[in-house]
């Protein structure tokens, strides 16, 4: 359906320019796919949705494998999903074996991103129609569990979570009221119209990658490129699919994770890298350069890209941070997630969910060839790469509106998250906040009109199966959360890395 | 946890508890009530939780974060004090690509770990930021043809 429409000249154009500069992109430490897909949502504009989402879908596909090169080359993950790829893969680069551990490494995200496209284009349909049995209550709680969720899952303090999640949710309601009209916490003319989502986002997820650059001062790259040497791509093959058990557990772990909301590709890497050690009978040479390693890692960390956009292609409930920037992506063509995206827009809804399929054979065609530039250009040093973000930063959230009221926004936004996490705050749940917040308010007043009619707010909120099943995973997953923490078995989060980053320098 | 970041994690707590308190008393005491109706339930639990976490900043009970160096603080304000004169002055008087090219060559040569005593530093610098000039330029103007904040250059 619409597969054709990938094909188009122009689209294709699109969804190559995506991925090639997705892999460059995803191989610079410090620009996240999240950030990658943020800065790019500006160039999207002028393009019609479907086309708009084919560039941000393929950037989002291609940053994630890009990583790897980052990983295997440097030792240096270009993003945090590719944290357990450096572990042999950095290590077969050393003894020799870079041009087969990058092989390796494309084919089992091209593989595990395949299987993970096909689950997205089999579940979202389904889903999207199961969606309408959503009323305002369900709708309201499903938002208020998307924030829960990844205020909980993805922070280092289960309490810093929810609190960046509830400041996301306070910022969404600055303006005027949607029914009565009222002023709320306008402090500044700027802010008048509301906190515009786009600039938000630019704002918080790149000014904080800047001041992190800024913060390194005048410190020259240590890494070196490590030189490849020729391997047969078609040996690679072979070692892939020989290794079936690996690129199995890979692409399931990462799919399941993926469905999550919250749950980042850091976690399916680690997850996945984990078990296969466990799982397999070399289980000793983990973490000395082998094949192994590097299959589970990047096939569960591309596996869990198309699981990640259902929650928000059928529920309109961003289960991740790039989601969140893919759903502003949308809402800015006035096209809503949901029965509305299948339903009325199905040209856009196809064309996008097809162009990332093929968007992850064209990574692994060309993430083989683009290695080395993207490498190279992962050396580039800080100033310049802090000076390139803050210019594309501007430019993107003046663009929205025309407005410099979003670009001081955007600053103050970023500069203030910058100093929030360093002090254990997350970005990810306060942009979801952000983002969900609207969603939460519309369908609580809705309801709550409903209830007044009816029955009790009470009753209409916390009665009902889906209800219950909601409000249970909130608990469930603030209350998992915490029992980790105080058993202090959390898995790494962005902080972790950070922290590990600063010990290690 | 030592005495800088324990003392810098009150302050940010501190700061975070005093805006939740803020939020729950405008959506408490504002009118009309069913404007607030929705902030009044998040503001409540933000600042409990607000609060808990100042209540922890307080007792030296905070795990995560590792707060701000001197060495990180020093390294980052020139280039955040050029960020802000670039966002909230520059970008808008001089005109987005004037101040672009400026302020890149700035962040280039403040944080640029080549030596400041050789010509060929900063012609290489140069360089560098007319190339980026250029590409800037051909992207956005030539290419995309979209606004950028224009004054008194371009």
């Amino acid at each position: 359906m619409y597969f054709g429409d990938v094909f188009t000249p122009f689209n294709f154009m699109l969804l190559l320019v995506g991925t090639i500069g997705g892999l460059i992109l995803g191989a610079t430490p410090g620009l996240s796919p999240t950030m990658a897909v943020a800065l790019l949502i500006p160039f999207t504009f002028k393009l019609e949705p479907a086309q708009g989402l084919i560039l941000l879908g393929a950037a989002y596909t291609s940053t994630v494998a890009g990583g790897a090169v980052s990983a295997i080359l440097l030792k240096i993950p270009g993003a945090p999903a590719n944290i357990a790829t450096t572990l042999d893969g950095h290590t077969m680069a050393k003894n020799g074996q870079g041009a087969k551990a990058l092989q390796l490494s494309f084919l089992s995200s091209a593989v595990g991103g395949v299987f993970g496209v096909l689950l997205l284009i089999f579940l979202t349909p389904m889903l999207a129609q199961w969606a309408l049995a959503f009323g305002p209550s369900e709708l309201f709680w499903l938002a208020i569990l998307g924030v829960t969720v990844i205020g909980s899952l993805d922070s280092s303090s289960v309490v810093k979570g929810l609190l960046s999640g509830c400041i996301g949710l306070w910022l969404a309601t600055i303006g005027f009221d949607d029914i009565m009209g009222a002023q709320r916490f306008i402090f500044h003319p700027s802010i008048a119209g509301g906190i515009n989502v786009i600039p938000a986002l630019i704002g918080l997820f790149a000014i904080p990658q800047v001041i992190t650059m800024f913060a390194k001062g005048r410190r020259k790259l240590e890494a070196e490129v490590i030189k490849v040497e020729k391997h047969p791509i078609k040996d690679a093959f072979t070692e892939v699919f020989r290794r079936s058990r690996a690129l199995t557990i890979g692409t399931l772990t990462g799919s399941i994770i993926g469905l999550i909301p919250g749950v980042g590709g850091q976690i399916a890497g680690l997850v996945a890298y984990d078990q296969s050690k466990k799982l397999s009978p070399e289980r000793d040479k983990f973490g000395t350069g082998h094949s192994e390693g590097v299959i589970a890692a990047e096939s569960a960390n591309n596996a869990m890209v198309g699981p990640s956009l259902v929650p928000l292609l059928t529920l309109s409930i961003p289960g991740s941070p790039t989601a969140a920037v893919l759903l502003g992506g949308l809402l800015i063509h006035g096209i809503f997630p949901g029965s509305d995206l299948f339903d009325n827009h199905p040209d856009v809804a196809w064309t996008f969910i097809n162009s990332m399929l093929i968007g992850q054979i064209l990574m692994c065609v060309f993430g083989l060839y683009v290695a080395g530039l993207a490498a190279r250009v992962a050396q580039v040093p800080n100033a310049v790469m802090a000076a390139v973000v803050l210019g594309l930063a501007v430019f993107g959230s003046y663009s929205v509106q025309n407005s410099m009221g979003d670009v001081y926004i955007m600053m103050a936004l970023g500069t203030g998250m910058f100093a929030l996490e360093r002090f254990g705050f997350s970005a990810a749940p306060l942009v979801l906040g952000l983002i969900l917040g609207p969603i939460a308010e519309a369908n609580f007043i809705q309801g709550s009109m409903i209830a007044n009619a009816t029955s009790s707010v009470g009753h209409y909120f916390f009665t009902g199966t889906l209800n219950l099943v909601l409000i249970s995973i909130v608990i469930a997953s603030v209350g998992y959360s915490v029992w980790m923490e105080l058993r202090s078995k959390r898995y790494t989060t962005k902080e972790d890395v950070i922290a590990q980053e600063e010990t290690a320098t | 946890m030592n005495g800088l970041p324990r003392t810098q994690h009150i302050m940010a707590s501190g700061v975070v508890a005093a805006i939740g308190v803020w939020v729950a008393y405008i959506s408490y005491t504002q009118q009309p009530e069913g404007a607030f109706l929705f902030p009044r339930i998040i503001s409540t639990v933000f600042a409990c939780l607000a609060i808990w976490t100042f209540g922890k900043a307080i007792l030296g009970k905070t795990k995560v974060g590792n707060g701000l160096s001197f060495e990180a603080t020093r390294n980052i304000l020139p280039g955040l004090v050029v960020a802000f004169v670039f966002v909230f002055w520059a970008a808008k008087s001089l005109g987005f690509y004037t101040a672009s090219t400026i302020v890149f060559f700035i962040l280039l040569s403040l944080y640029d770990p080549a030596p400041h005593n050789q010509p060929k530093t900063w012609i290489k610098r140069g360089i560098i930021s007319i190339g980026f000039l250029a590409v800037m330029y051909s992207l956005f103007a030539l290419l995309l043809n979209v606004f950028t904040p224009k004054e008194i250059l371009f």
